[in-house]
Order: structure tokens, then C-alpha cells, then sequence
């Protein structure tokens, strides 16, 4: 590649690796996590879980399919998964600077260039992911011409910093949803405005309980949910009512603590597009996508919530139920985007409980 | 769940172009999964070769013909209470649902497990298939389904030119194609109807993308899709004639999920249960796209998709079909993790089919939407580019990978233009042509349509190319660190290297100071694993393969005692699955011996690249390179090359050279073997006589020699030069026709002519020596009389025409030579026997294609022995003199797939043509005779035969048996010549005329009019004549799917053996039953 400059990723345990780089030419710090997922890179970039986190792709060949441009939809990005990029840096084996597509508007280093974040590639990206998987998730930076501090996301309110300020209301359907956005993927959007719904989007630490809504729905988003504390008040005077409540991925391990369970950090988490999941009790299983760092410690769940979903590979909670009331959640992604969208119908089985809770009102 | 207890599997026969080397892969992993489970298994397939049919596989195994007839016999006589049909290509579905329809299934109380018969024949039958997706309203290409000719072209009009039609229940497309008008259309239909009922008039795709899933659904509707895959070639060419890259890489998020959720609602609709592919058009400019066809078995693209992830789908696809759910069942690379997941991939797989195009006369080289092709190759990388110049090494042809290949014949741009935008075997080359002309991507994209990304990554390595000769000046010094990596990132051998760097001199030489100098650098290639999850994680997998994009191995060299066994490389005409039977035969018993064993080995299409085989498995080149790279690492006891056929093999003395621990009979005395001029001395030095040869470099030299031994002769270029391959030449007129097509005969290209004995018989000897001393050996006889390819030949085995006395000359020279040569490990022997003279064609110090069949008839396995042997074994002289005593008789018969090969000339020569074979056994040889040839496609006769019966003494040696085909009341056509043959010997028959006699009663119109049930032509001359009237016979009766022989004496053999022996007297008898007679 023409003016390839060299840059480097530094971890935490004092590994240095040589690399070159690609989008903007800056350094940045971050914890690096890796994600298995093989397509989807525009969608995985611009989800807000990712905020605070360096990126390392294990798939090989990344920027292939260059990044689409900017299309809306009911004023929300038809497209990507958010306004912006989230994530901190990106690690790939491979950039594809040259691409290849009908839809791409440009390259993927442009794009990352675009909002000055780093990327680096030729480094060896399963020697990286072996070494996070046996040791944990760990901080690290891309270092380019000035050096960077390490920096601990975990330890900031992601949520607040990637939740909106204001509150926003989408489409004119019969079921009223709230959607309580921690740094919702605009997908689960999609998904509502796609089934017959009024959404009102509201920030993270809104109290929606002076609403009048049908359902509540609870996004994913980054970082620990224990520093949601606002959130989880709010969602423990909606646990008292009976109106519907679902929640995904950050909005499920809210939805474990507001109940009075406990949450724990992952050794390297699951971010892929290949997880298994077994609804309990039964033969159905699911390939889902995910991307989380946290997960719900079923041992810790009372007596009226049971585990809705397991993951066949680890055992770990995939989602929790309320045993009588309309409440579930789910740790994985059905809104997709990307990964597969196998259980896209969760939001079908969300909508008919308000369905249901409406009518019996 | 309600286990049964005893299943019968259908194989898939012999190998044959659109079915090859899978099924033995797929079968194998079904009859495991059923041991695993207790479960008592029966299998019928008269591939002798397979691995499947060793012993210790299934518990019982049936040489017979996959036809509903022998299959129904053996349901009766073993009462199976469950079926498995699906792991046994297109043979055994169409058996299965033939068998389905006559209700023998039920008949029977079998159970279909897995997949519903009803479900095949929804996916086969392209109208119902049509309507079950639109039932869910997926789409399908728009198409009519039509039974006639008049209705196919009405169709065309209505749906609009160009179109494709597809023949229903055939495999690998044959009888498919394109039409652009309708004359094209009506030639194309007609030929299409020989092979099916039905036909689907289509609308043209060309130009999409074609993508495929592999998805797997259990009995609880749970749904998976193992791996896409990504066609580099667009629509239009067969997915078995595709280069095929997996996962997809130009597909997006939206594309790649979109067209797997309609794949899964797909499968789910139409209920399958296991593992089947789906196949789709996508529109390269929107996310348009048409379900083109579901392939409701295992197949060709299921195993390359198992090789490629690591996941093992017919394994799983037989435990489904017991009814497991998927989530029951372990990932067995990670062994904690479930079966029900997708596989992550950190590399990129590439598979490249092989054609063997060349070896035949006549035949059309156009690649389409029907496959030709014989083999494939998969090549795992980092990088498209890493993995496609592996791949394109791995193909055998010659290539070093896409650029850096031996200078040809320079191309103007519209001959490049031409291959590009005709599809052939050559294509890819052409992009480097077309790079070299200045052609831009887009230009080749024009021409191609294939996707930018990849004409880009094929640019990279053209530019890679261009850098590397820039630096020519400076020699090895220009060659820096960053280059190398960058060069050996995107797949450059060491070869390659040298070429660019340092000329086209002495090759491998130079290949040798750049390995020096790489390693100097230290730029070495790191060993991955292939895990299925990407490193998420950790698994015990011994899958491996190299790349130069990483700085760190996945694992440390094996410490125990190892030894290292290379396959056999790409499936082509002349070296298949019997050869990687050898290789899992030597891993066994190594195993057995108490070594850690590595297999080096690259075609997804075997049991020995199964990660369960061997303790390591390298996916990898079996180059010089690669096979070092591997040694330098593992640095094993020892090294196997001679179980691989001539791939390994040839690897010998370079490999020797860099003192390697090869094992077995030393390089040198191998050299000393392959090498014409000094194996001719050392026999001279024995004593032992030859065919006389010699090899020439004039024209008055040829002559001279021809006068001194007479015609015929067999006259070989040792330079392959276009249209000149072996060739018998009877006649001084035919020599010039030769040398016409030769072009030269120099000091640079010399030509090899030898003596050409006619009516001699071919008698090939099977051995393992020790030290110079042979321990075992088997004998056998070939039908045909020498001048056909021993390839081609069938064979019996125990001979049963030779003498005592010929066997004991034979195994005196075999004696002299094991002992001249120190051979130690296997070997193989050509002798030609005539007026109880022996001469010596040949000596293989190595496996060589028969060891399978002679191992399983004898029940004493050559290779087991050979092995240890090679790993330093005391093996003693043992009793393969018994053999005689053998109470039954095995033949071995040859599988062509001239079908499938447009316009080829389906004869027997020389060279090699057949794609596969089958041994069959039997109480007499006439028994076992009938049982292979109906296992290759021929069928008895009803009424008719034709006999063309070529020169006069094959006349002669047909006559008797015509004379038996009259008594049984066969009527007999004839053409003219034999017909007066006939009529002199009394002998009724009926004269038709040849085709180009343009007169009625004709040979065309009576094949075309179905009114002959079996052709016998033998050719008037040995050469590889013009297209003539003969051929047009012979042609035609394939097209019209007419049984087709070319040799008097076999033709002779199989019409006595159907005229004695009737269907209800073959006996429906199991291995392990002739085994305790």
C-alpha cells in the first residue's frame, strides 16, 4: 500500500505488536475485545455497545464490501446502527483497501478516517484473540505518532455519554412503546416501526413511570450496568405494575438487577454472530448474534423470575422471565443487524403480550 | 428416540465426473456416527477403492451395483429396518426414490431415516419445487416444466431468449445448458431428453453471483447453515466447475443473512431433515435474488464446506436422522461446545476444480453450466491471495500459481478477450494475460463478470509480481525483509520468487537459494488451527495449516515418535480415491505401530484430509516447499511418500537432497526407476526383456527405428505439445499424420517410439519387498489385450488365464528387480505376456491404482504390510501364493463419464480416460465380470445389439460370441463389412448403414430411435484417428445413453457372461460371506 504507516497496539500486559495503519493516523485507548462475527462491519462499528472499545476482527479480510452511504428512515439511519462510529480503534489481519459493491459510498479507512478513529492491520489477529481469551479482556491502545494513556471504559457512564439528550417520537401505531435508549441499536427501531407501534424514545436516566405507555422496552448498551443506577429505579416502579416490559442485552441485565439479581463481568464476553441459545424447557434452539461484556448470575435470581434463555456453549444466562408477569429479556441481539435474525419473532411475542395486556386492562 | 438396529447405507459407485471422492467421505462419516451408536450397518457399493468398503468400517459390505434391482435383493435378504440414502450422491437418491415408488420401502418395513423420500423428490422435481417456494413466496428463476419438445419451445418464446435448460434428477447438471435461439434450444432439449423425462426451460441468471448455504435441520425443527460460499465465477458455470471461495467475501451483512433466513425457511418448508445445500442467483447491483435449486443430500459442496470449517456434516447429518437434535450433539473439534452453533471462520478456504480436459479426443473445452471437471482442490489462507496461489500449485497442471508460470505462446487481445469471455479451463490465466495487455479490472469484470474484489486481490498479486522482477538487477540482495513478507502474504512461492527475481533458469536451484534466503530473514510461515470458532474457544484440534500472515504457531512440534505420511493430492484421471485409500491404510497402521502420524494432504474429496484420520492433519501444498516447511517443524522419524501415487512420489530426490528421512526403498534407486534410459540398461543388465524403445530427436531416426521393430508403434513426446499425447501409429501414413500434429522433434523435445506388441496380455504384479526381498506380491490378469491403459483395463484378480509356468517367470524377474532395485515398501510391476514370452513394461516403486482391489479381494493387505515395512517391521515371506486357491473370483472394471464430456470419442486407447472404477466379486469370473460391468452403467441387452466389429481378427474373436447372442435370440444389427462377416460364417444379422452413407436403415437413426440396446464398436486403427464414421457411432450411442464397447475381448467376456448367466443367478452374497468360503 502507497505511504503505509506503521503504528502499534500496546496492551496492558506490556505486549507490544507492529501493524499498519489504516483510517485516521492517531492514537487511542480503549479495552480490547474481539468480535468472531465474519460479515457486518458497518453495523458492528456504529453500535453503541462498542463505545470505549478497541475492536480486534478475527475474520481475516475486512473493508471487502467498502461502507454503504447514509440513507434515512423516519428520520433514523436506514442503514448503520447509530449516527457515528462507536467503537474506539479496529485490529483486522487484512484491510481491503480497495472495495467492491453496489451500495458502497466509500472505503472503510475513509469512513474511520471520517470520524478520526484508528485502525490497524497485518497483525495477527488469532494470537491476539488467544491471548484475550486466556487472559480476559484487557485495556490496550493504538499507538501512532504521540502516545496515549490506557484508559479503563468501564469505569466511565458509557451509557450516558452514547444516550440521547432528548425525548424522540417515532410512528403513529395502536401499541404505545417506551423505549428506554441506553444506546439502542436503530434496528430495534426498525423492528417496532416495522410492527404497529408508537415509539417514544427517551435517554437512559428518563423517568418514563410519568408516562402513558402500553409497553416499555429496555436497549442494549455499553459498559456496566451497574452504573445505570437511574435507569434501574426507574424500571423497578415499572416491575410493580403489570404493563409489558422487554428488554435486550445492557436492558436485560437491568432487568436482572431491578429484580434484585446480581450481574458479573465476562472473562472476553460473547461478540459474535454464531451464539447457540436453548429456550429452557424445550428442544428450540437459536443461533443468535451478541455483543456484550456482562451477563445476568442466574444463582442470584428471586424466586419469581426464571432463566428464559441458556447458552449452550457456556451455560450462561441468554435472558430472563418473569414467572407470572409480561417480563422477559433476552442477553442476545433479535434485532440483529448484524448477525442472523432468527428470532426477530421476540418482538412479535412482545407486541401480542400488550397486546394481550391491553385487551385484559 | 426409536433407534433401529440395523441400517443399510447406499454408496455412490464408482467415481465419475459430478460424483467423485466425496461420497466415500461422506459415507464413511455416516457408518461411523451409526458404530457409535451400536448400531449393526450394511453397505452396498461396488467401489472397491473407497475407504468406506475396508474392513472394520460397516459390518457388512456389498460389492454390488447401487440399483433398485441388486438394492431390493439385498433389503430382502438382510432385512434392515432403517435406510440410509442420502449419504451417497445422485446415484443413491435416484435409486431411493425409484425404490420408494415400487414401494419396496414399505414392502419391506424400512424406515427412510433422515429426510423423507416425499422431501427429495420436492426438491427434484422442479415443478413441485417451484411451488413449494412459492408456497412461502421465495423466489425461483421463472421456468416452465416440459415433457415435450413442442411445449419446450412454446415455453422459450413465452419466458424470452437466453435461457437455460436443466434436465430433472440428474447429476452435476448434466444435460444442462444455455440457449440463445431456438435452434440452439432444439439441439440442446433433445439431448436433454435422452437423460430425463422432464426438462425446466429457464430464465438466464448469467452474470449473478452465486451463492450457496450449507444448512442442517434436526427432527425439532432447529436450524443451522453451516458455511456459505461465495462463487468467484458468476452464474452460468457449474458450481462444481467454479473456483468457490467460503465465507462469501463480497457479500454484506444484509445479503449474506437475507439469503440465509430464505435458506432456512426454505429447508424448513419443504422438511428436510440432516443436511442439505441451497443455491442462489444474486443480482450483483441490488439484493434481488432467486432460489436456484435445494439439494436435499450430502454433496460435493457439503464436503467442501466440512473441510472448510471443520464442522462435520455427514457425521451429524447421520446422527440426526436417528434423531438426535442438534443440540444434543457435541462440536467435535471443541468437544465441550455444542453442535448447534455456526462456525467462525479466521481464514479464507478456496476450492479450484481440476479438468482433465486434454485427455480427450474431440471433446467440447467450453465450461458451462454442466460439470467436466474430475477433481478439486481446497487451499486455506489469510488472504484470497495467499489461499488462491496455493490452490492454483495444488491443481497439478504445471502452474506455479497465477503468475511466474513458464513463458507460452503470447496472446493478442482478442484471443484474450475470447477467454475471458468464454469460460474454459484457462480462464484465470488469462486475467494475468490480460494484466500483462494493460487491461484494467474493469475491463476484465466486462469481459468475465466476475466481482471487482476479486479481480482487484488477482491485480495485487500482479503488481506483487511486477515488484519482485524490478529488483532483477540486485539479484537475491533485492530481496528485504518487507517484500518477502509482503510476496509470501500473497501466496508466492519460493518458486515464483526465484522466477521474478532471478529468470527462468535452472528453477529449482534458484528455488533453493531463495528458501536459504527467506529463512536467513527469517520469514517462515506460522502453523494455524482450524478450530470452528475463531479462536473463541479452545479446542484440541489437530487441524492445521499454514500461512505467512501471523508471527505465532498454534502449537508446538510433535515430541512422540512421529512420522509423516503424504496423500495423493488432487483426484484426476489416473490417480483417486484408491491412492488415498493407501494413505489412510499407511496412517492406520503407523498408528497401529505405535507412531504419532502427520498427514500432508490438500483435496477435500477424501477420508484422509478427515482432522479424525491422522493425529495432524495439514491442509497444505504437498510442493517441496511445503513438505520442508512441514519436515523443519515436526522434524519426524520418518517420511512416507510412496501411499500417494506419482504427486509424492516425485518429490523424492529433491527431498532426499535436503535429507529428509524418507522412508522406504532409497531415492536414487526410485530415480533410477522412473527414468526411462537408466531402467532400460539396468533390465538390459538383467536380462529381463523389454518392448524395444528408443528415444529420438529426428525424423530419419524415427523411421529408421520404425523399420528395425515394424509398425505399430507407441510413440510418446516427452514434451506434452498441443494435440499430440501417446499415440499408437499402425502405418507410415499415420506417422506423418503424427508428426504433422507433433509440430517438433528436436534435441529439445525428443519423442520416445517404442515396439507396440499386439495380442499380447497384460499381466501387472502388486508387491512389497524388503530389502530387496519381496514378502508379498498379488497377480493380476487383464482382460483387454495389451494397448489399452491399465487404467482402463478390467482386470481379474486371481488371473485366470495365465500359466503356472508364465506366474513363475513373472515372479522371477519381480524377484531380480526388488532385489536390484533394494526395493523396500510397495511396487508395481507391467508385464506383457504373448507366446509365453515375458517382457517388462514398466516398474512403479510405489502404491500403485490396484492395491485396493487386489488388498480386499485377496483379504491380505499389501499396504498395511508395505507400512511396516517402511517403519522397520520384521515381516516375513507370507503365503500370497494361496491366492489360487481363492474359492471366488474378483474384476476389476473401469467407469468412463463420456457423457458428461461433450463430444469426446469414447474409446479406449492408450492414455487413460476412465474417471473411476468398481471390483465386484463373484463364484466364477463370469459372475463377477457381470456384476462390475453392470455396476458401471452397462445393462443387459433386451433384443438388440449392434457390432461394427472393426479389423478382421476382432471380427474373428467376436464371432463366437455373436454366435451366442443369435442363440439366445438377440437379434443382431451389423454395418456393412461385418455384416458380410456374418453372413460368411452363417451367422443372421441385419445390415444397417453407416452414418455417412446418409441412407436408411442407419446406425444414427436406429440409436437415436432407441431401437439398439447395446453398441460394440471396435476401432479399424490404434491411432487417435479423425472424427469418422466410427466415432459418430460411438458418440452417439453415449449421447443417447446406448451401452458402449470398444474392445473385442471384453466385449466378448461380458456378452458370454449375460448369455450364461442371468440376473436372478448373480448372488447376492457379502463381503465377509466370500471371505469364509
Amino acid at each position: 500500500m502507497e505511504n503505509a504507516k506503521s503504528v502499534k497496539l500496546v496492551l496492558e500486559d506490556g505486549t507490544e505488536i507492529e501493524g499498519t495503519s489504516f483510517g485516521a493516523f492517531t492514537s487511542a485507548a480503549g479495552e480490547v475485545v474481539f468480535s468472531t462475527a465474519m460479515t457486518g462491519y458497518p453495523e458492528n462499528l456504529t453500535d453503541p455497545s462498542f463505545a470505549g472499545q478497541i475492536l480486534v476482527l478475527t475474520y481475516p479480510m475486512v473493508g471487502n464490501y467498502g461502507v454503504p452511504g447514509e440513507d434515512l428512515y423516519e428520520s433514523i439511519s436506514k442503514i448503520f446502527e447509530s449516527d457515528k462510529i462507536h467503537i474506539a480503534g479496529l485490529v483486522v489481519n487484512y484491510y481491503s483497501e480497495e472495495h467492491s459493491h453496489w451500495n458502497a459510498a466509500k472505503s472503510l479507512g475513509d469512513w474511520l478516517a471520517e470520524y478520526n478513529i484508528p485502525g490497524i492491520f497485518g497483525v495477527d489477529t488469532r494470537m491476539l484473540t488467544k491471548k484475550l481469551r486466556e487472559k480476559g479482556a484487557m485495556l490496550g491502545k493504538i499507538v501512532a505518532e504521540t502516545d496515549v494513556p490506557l484508559h479503563d471504559p468501564n469505569l466511565d457512564n458509557l451509557v450516558a455519554q452514547v444516550s440521547p439528550a432528548g425525548v424522540q417520537h417515532y410512528g403513529s401505531g395502536q401499541h404505545k412503546i417506551v423505549l428506554v435508549d441506553c444506546g439502542t441499536k436503530t434496528n430495534i427501531i426498525r423492528c417496532f416501526l416495522e410492527r404497529d407501534v408508537e415509539l417514544i424514545r427517551v435517554p437512559w436516566d428518563y423517568d418514563f413511570t410519568t408516562l402513558a405507555y402500553d409497553g416499555l422496552f429496555l436497549s442494549n448498551g455499553p459498559g456496566d450496568p451497574k452504573m445505570c443506577e437511574a435507569t434501574i429505579g426507574h424500571l423497578q416502579t415499572a416491575l410493580g405494575q403489570d404493563k409489558p416490559i422487554f428488554g435486550i442485552c445492557l436492558g436485560s441485565q437491568l432487568m436482572g438487577l431491578a429484580a434484585g439479581g446480581d450481574t458479573f463481568k465476562l472473562k472476553y464476553g460473547h461478540r459474535s454472530h454464531n451464539q447457540p441459545v436453548k429456550l429452557t424447557g424445550t428442544q428450540h434452539c437459536y443461533i443468535t448474534s451478541q455483543n456484550h461484556g456482562f451477563a445476568v448470575d442466574t444463582a442470584t435470581l428471586p424466586a419469581e423470575w426464571d432463566m428464559l434463555f441458556e447458552n449452550l456453549n457456556d451455560g450462561t444466562c441468554e435472558g430472563i422471565k418473569h414467572k407470572t408477569k409480561p417480563f422477559f429479556s433476552t442477553q442476545f441481539h433479535p434485532e440483529a443487524a448484524g448477525g442472523p435474525q432468527d428470532t426477530e419473532f421476540l418482538f412479535d411475542d412482545f407486541l401480542k403480550a400488550v397486546g394481550e395486556y391491553k385487551a385484559g386492562k | 428416540m426409536n433407534k433401529p438396529n440395523k441400517v443399510l447405507i447406499l454408496g455412490s459407485g464408482a467415481l465419475k465426473i459430478g460424483e467423485a471422492g466425496e461420497f466415500d467421505y461422506s459415507g464413511s462419516q455416516a457408518l461411523k456416527a451409526l458404530k457409535e451408536e451400536g448400531i449393526r450397518t450394511i453397505l452396498i457399493n461396488p467401489n472397491i477403492a473407497t475407504v468406506q468398503t475396508s474392513d472394520n468400517i460397516a459390518d457388512d459390505v456389498y460389492f454390488l451395483p447401487v440399483t433398485p434391482y441388486f438394492v431390493e435383493e439385498v433389503i430382502k435378504k438382510e432385512q434392515p429396518d432403517g435406510i440410509l440414502v442420502a449419504f451417497g450422491g445422485q446415484t443413491a437418491l435416484n435409486c431411493a426414490v425409484a425404490l420408494y415408488r415400487a414401494g419396496v420401502f414399505e414392502k419391506y418395513n424400512v424406515q427412510v431415516l433422515g429426510t423423507p423420500v416425499q422431501s427429495i423428490i420436492d426438491t427434484e422435481d422442479r415443478d413441485i419445487f417451484k411451488e413449494k417456494l412459492e408456497q412461502i413466496g421465495v423466489l425461483s428463476a421463472r421456468s416452465v416444466a416440459v415433457t415435450t419438445m413442442d411445449d419446450a419451445l412454446a415455453a422459450a418464446e413465452k419466458i424470452g431468449f437466453p435461457i437455460i435448460v436443466r434436465a430433472a434428477f440428474a447429476l452435476g447438471g448434466l444435460g444442462s445448458g444455455f440457449a440463445n435461439n431456438m435452434d440452439e434450444l432444439r439441439t440442446l432439449a433433445q439431448k436433454s431428453f435422452t437423460t430425463s423425462d422432464q426438462i425446466l426451460v429457464e430464465e438466464s441468471l448469467k452474470g449473478w453471483k452465486e451463492v450457496e448455504y450449507e444448512v442442517v435441520r434436526d427432527a425439532y425443527d432447529n436450524c443451522i447453515t453451516v458455511c456459505n460460499m461465495e462463487n468467484f465465477d458468476p452464474i452460468g458455470i457449474h458450481t462444481g466447475e467454479s473456483i468457490v471461495v467460503a465465507p462469501s467475501q463480497t457479500l454484506s451483512n444484509r445479503e449474506y443473512h437475507k439469503l440465509r433466513s430464505i435458506g432456512i425457511k426454505t429447508i424448513r418448508h419443504l422438511g428436510i431433515v440432516g443436511e442439505c445445500n441451497i443455491q442462489y442467483a444474486l443480482d450483483p447491483v441490488s439484493e434481488d435474488y432467486r432460489v436456484i435449486e435445494v439439494n436435499a443430500r450430502l454433496s460435493r459442496s457439503s464436503a467442501l464446506a466440512s473441510k472448510a470449517t471443520g464442522y462435520p456434516l455427514a457425521f451429524v447429518a447421520a446422527k440426526l436422522s436417528l434423531g438426535y437434535s442438534l443440540a444434543e450433539l457435541k462440536n467435535s473439534v471443541t468437544q465441550t461446545t455444542s453442535a448447534f452453533f455456526e462456525p467462525a471462520l479466521d481464514y479464507v478456504v478456496v476450492k479450484l476444480p481440476r479438468w482433465d480436459l486434454g485427455k480427450f479426443e474431440g471433446v467440447n473445452r467450453h465450461i458451462g453450466s454442466a460439470m467436466k471437471s474430475v477433481g478439486e482442490v481446497m487451499a486455506i489462507g489469510k488472504s484470497f491471495e495467499e489461499a488462491i496461489q496455493k490452490g492454483l500449485r495444488m491443481l497439478d497442471t504445471g502452474k506455479r500459481g497465477f503468475v511466474a508460470n513458464r513463458p507460452e505462446a503470447d496472446l493478442d487481445n482478442a484471443a484474450i478477450d475470447q477467454l475471458l469471455s468464454e469460460p474454459n479451463e484457462e480462464r484465470i490465466f488469462a486475467i494475468n494475460n490480460a494484466f500483462e495487455a494493460g487491461y484494467t479490472i474493469q475491463q476484465v469484470h466486462d469481459l468475465t463478470k466476475i466481482d471487482l474484489w476479486f479481480l482487484q486481490r488477482l491485480l495485487t498479486i500482479f503488481e506483487l509480481g511486477n515488484q519482485l522482477a524490478a529488483g532483477r538487477a540486485n539479484g537475491l540482495d533485492a530481496l528485504e525483509n518487507k517484500l518477502l513478507r509482503d510476496v509470501k502474504r500473497a501466496g508466492f512461492s519460493d518458486q515464483q520468487i526465484a522466477v521474478k527475481l532471478l529468470g527462468e533458469g535452472d528453477v529449482k536451484a534458484d528455488e533453493l537459494l531463495v528458501r536459504a534466503r527467506r529463512k536467513a530473514l527469517g520469514v517462515l510461515p506460522v502453523i494455524k488451527q482450524i478450530d470452528t470458532l475463531a479462536a473463541e474457544f479452545p479446542a484440541k484440534t489437530n487441524y492445521l495449516y499454514t500461512t505467512y500472515h501471523g508471527t505465532e504457531n498454534d502449537l508446538t512440534p510433535e515430541t512422540d515418535k512421529a512420522v509423516v505420511v503424504l496423500g495423493s493430492g488432487v483426484y484426476r484421471i489416473g490417480s483417486s480415491v484408491e491412492f488415498d485409500w493407501c494413505g489412510v491404510q499407511a496412517v492406520q497402521t503407523a498408528a497401529e505401530e505405535g507412531y504419532k502420524t502427520i498427514l500432508i494432504n490438500y483435496n477435500p474429496e477424501t477420508v484422509s484430509t478427515d482432522y479424525d484420520v491422522s493425529d495432524r492433519l495439514y491442509f497444505e501444498e504437498l510442493s517441496f516447499e511445503r513438505v520442508m516447511d512441514i519436515l523443519d517443524f515436526e522434524q519426524p522419524e520418518g517420511v512416507i511418500l510412496s501411499t500417494g501415487g506419482q504427486i509424492p512420489n516425485n518429490l523424492a530426490t529433491r527431498l532426499a537432497a535436503a535429507d529428509a528421512p524418507i522412508l522406504g526403498t532409497a531415492p536414487a534407486r526410485i530415480d533410477e526407476a522412473e527414468n526411462r534410459h537408466k531402467f532400460s540398461s539396468i533390465m538390459d543388465e538383467l536380462g529381463i526383456a523389454q518392448p524395444r524403445w528408443k528415444e529420438l530427436t529426428s525424423l530419419d531416426a524415427m523411421f529408421e527405428f520404425v523399420g528395425e521393430v515394424g509398425y505399430p508403434v507407441l510413440i510418446r513426446p516427452s514434451y506434452v505439445l498441443s494435440g499430440a499425447a501417446m499415440n499408437v501409429v499402425s502405418n507410415a501414413f499415420e506417422m506423418e499424420a503424427f508428426l504433422r500434429a507433433a509440430a517438433e522433434v528436436s534435441a529439445e523435445y525428443p519423442v520416445v517410439v517404442s515396439e507396440f506388441m499386439q495380442e499380447a496380455k497384460e499381466i501387472e504384479l502388486d508387491a512389497v519387498a524388503d530389502k530387496g526381498e519381496i514378502v508379498s506380491y498379488a497377480i493380476s490378469e487383464h482382460v483387454e489385450f495389451a494397448g489399452v491403459h491399465s487404467g482402463d483395463a478390467t482386470m481379474y484378480y486371481p488371473p485366470q488365464r495365465v500359466y503356472v509356468g508364465t506366474v513363475r517367470k513373472l515372479k522371477i524377474i519381480a524377484e531380480k528387480i526388488a532385489k536390484r532395485f533394494q526395493i523396500s515398501g510397495p511396487f508395481n510391476i507391467q508385464f506383457l505376456e504373448k507366446n509365453r514370452e515375458i517382457r517388462v513394461i514398466e516398474c512403479n516403486i510405489r502404491a500403485s491404482r490396484s492395491f485396493p482391489f487386489v488388498s480386499k479381494v485377496s483379504g491380505n493387505n499389501l499396504i498395511k504390510k508395505a507400512t511396516q515395512v517402511l517403519l522397520g517391521q520384521n515381516v516375513t515371506r507370507d503365503e500370497s501364493e494361496r491366492v489360487y486357491d481363492l474359492p471366488f473370483v474378483g474384476v476389476k472394471a473401469p467407469q468412463f463419464s463420456f457423457t458428461r464430456l461433450p463430444g469426446a470419442d469414447p474409446v479406449l486407447r492408450v492414455d487413460m480416460v476412465s474417471t473411476g472404477e468398481v471390483g465386484c466379486l463373484g463364484d466364477t469370473a463370469e459372475e463377477a465380470l457381470l456384476k462390475s460391468m453392470l455396476s458401471v452403467g452397462y445393462k443387459i441387452p433386451q433384443k438388440t445389439v449392434l457390432i461394427s466389429g472393426g479389423p478382421i481378427k476382432s471380427k474373428v474373436t467376436l464371432l463366437s460370441a455373436v454366435e451366442l447372442l443369435v442363440q439366445k435370440g438377440y437379434h443382431i444389427y451389423a454395418t456393412q463389412g461385418t455384416h458380410r462377416f456374418f453372413a460368411e460364417n452363417n451367422v443372421p444379422s441385419s445390415l444397417l448403414f453407416w452414418p455417412d452413407d446418409h441412407q436408411e436403415p442407419n446406425v444414427l437413426t436406429y440409436l437415436k430411435d432407441k431401437k439398439i440396446d447395446l453398441v460394440i464398436n471396435i476401432p479399424k486403427n490404434l491411432s487417435k484417428g479423425e472424427l469418422d464414421n466410427d466415432y459418430k457411432i460411438r458418440r452417439t450411442a453415449v449421447d443417447f445413453g446406448v451401452g458402449l464397447l470398444t474392445n473385442a475381448r471384453l466385449a466378448k467376456a461380458f456378452i458370454q457372461a449375460f448369455c450364461r448367466l442371468e440376473m436372478k443367478a448373480l448372488k447376492i452374497k457379502s463381503w465377509n460371506e466370500y471371505k469364509a468360503m
